[in-house]
């Protein structure tokens, strides 16, 4: 009687027109120890549908609050600022550039020995370099030299043609 | 919205959109980073939620998608098969092998399934979401998913009785 209604009630579900209620019903007659021998089938449908619903989501989801997003927002605000502030400044203290004749006479006298210094420097450094020259004569000797050696190179190598020829 | 309030939304709905991730996907580490991902985009949305008439209805919906895409764009390239143990009480060790067995084919024969039809069953007979829902997610209207669920229902039934007439596939 009961397997009566279940058979029909199986039709009804096979050809997707039971409601959730009666597919209620036959999950609870499936799920009990013994059923219909001809109906093993549906119960191991039944019983994956039940047990499938057990399972769970368990892992975290980093949920991050937003806040950090607008400070940051806020931080490359202030940076900016500090930024302009500080081009702003540089710009507005950089000194005028000023001519020789405004000068005041102490500044002048400053001046003078400044590029008297100056001068001095350079004139000394021009000395120094015309020693250099007697290095270069020295390194273009040495040059000499080694064209020497070459020709010495190629005298034993005529040798050994010499030899080997005997 | 605060976090509290947003879990409280998201809690009641976040396994199912995790089955059906598994449904889609198989591997349960694919379906897990999937339903993650679900979630933090409802989260980044999180101030249009309130427009959302129905927001479960809406995740499940993007769910299927996302799953769908990923599907495609690798085509099932990575995905491994994991079998997860089920338990139950009450039964001989006997019993519980060849009924984990059963199970399992049930598993294997779901996965052979056409996509749509596997969304269906997995809506219908394990969610147990009624037609006016299911057709809402799926945009499609209830007449074509009675069909569709049908047919899964038979051929899932179909080869069943298959193995367990032979005992194997």
């Amino acid at each position: 009687m009961v397997l009566n209604s279940i058979e029909k009630l199986l039709e009804k579900y096979d050809n997707g027109e039971t409601t959730l209620q009666e597919e209620q019903q036959l999950k609870d007659y499936f799920s009990q120890e013994t059923v219909a021998p001809h109906l093993e089938v549906y119960k191991s449908m039944f019983q994956y549908f039940l047990q499938t619903h057990e399972e769970r989501f368990t892992k975290d989801v980093p949920l991050k609050p937003r806040k950090t997003n607008t400070l940051y927002k806020w931080i490359s605000v202030a940076a900016i600022a500090v930024l302009m502030f500080g081009i702003y400044t540089q710009v507005g203290n950089q000194p005028q550039t000023r001519t020789l004749a405004s000068l005041s006479p102490t500044e002048r006298e400053a001046y003078d020995k400044t590029m008297e210094v100056f001068n001095l420097v350079s004139s000394k450094l021009n000395e120094g370099s015309e020693n250099m020259n007697t290095l270069s004569l020295v390194s273009s000797n040495f040059d000499k030299g080694a064209d020497n050696i070459a020709y010495i190179s190629e005298f034993s190598r005529a040798t050994n043609k010499f030899l080997k020829t005997n | 919205m605060t976090q509290a309030e947003f879990l409280n939304i998201v809690m009641p709905f976040k396994d199912k959109v995790f089955r059906l991730a598994k449904r889609l996907l198989v591997s349960q580490e694919e379906a897990e980073d999937a339903t993650q991902e679900i979630l933090m985009k409802l989260w980044n949305n999180k101030t249009k939620i309130a427009d959302y008439k129905n927001v479960e209805a809406f995740s499940m919906t993007m769910t299927k998608n996302f799953c769908l895409d990923k599907l495609k764009s690798k085509h099932a390239q990575n995905l491994k098969i994991v079998h997860s143990n089920y338990q139950d009480k009450n039964v001989s060790l006997q019993k519980q092998v060849e009924l984990n067995d059963s199970l399992d084919w049930v598993s294997k024969i779901m996965q052979e399934l056409p996509e749509q039809q596997k969304i269906i069953l997995q809506l219908r007979d394990i969610e147990q979401y009624d037609f006016n829902e299911i057709s809402k997610m799926l945009d499609m209207n209830e007449t074509a998913i009675r069909v569709a669920l049908s047919r899964g229902r038979k051929t899932l039934r179909e080869k069943l009785t298959k193995t367990h007439n032979y005992g194997v596939k």
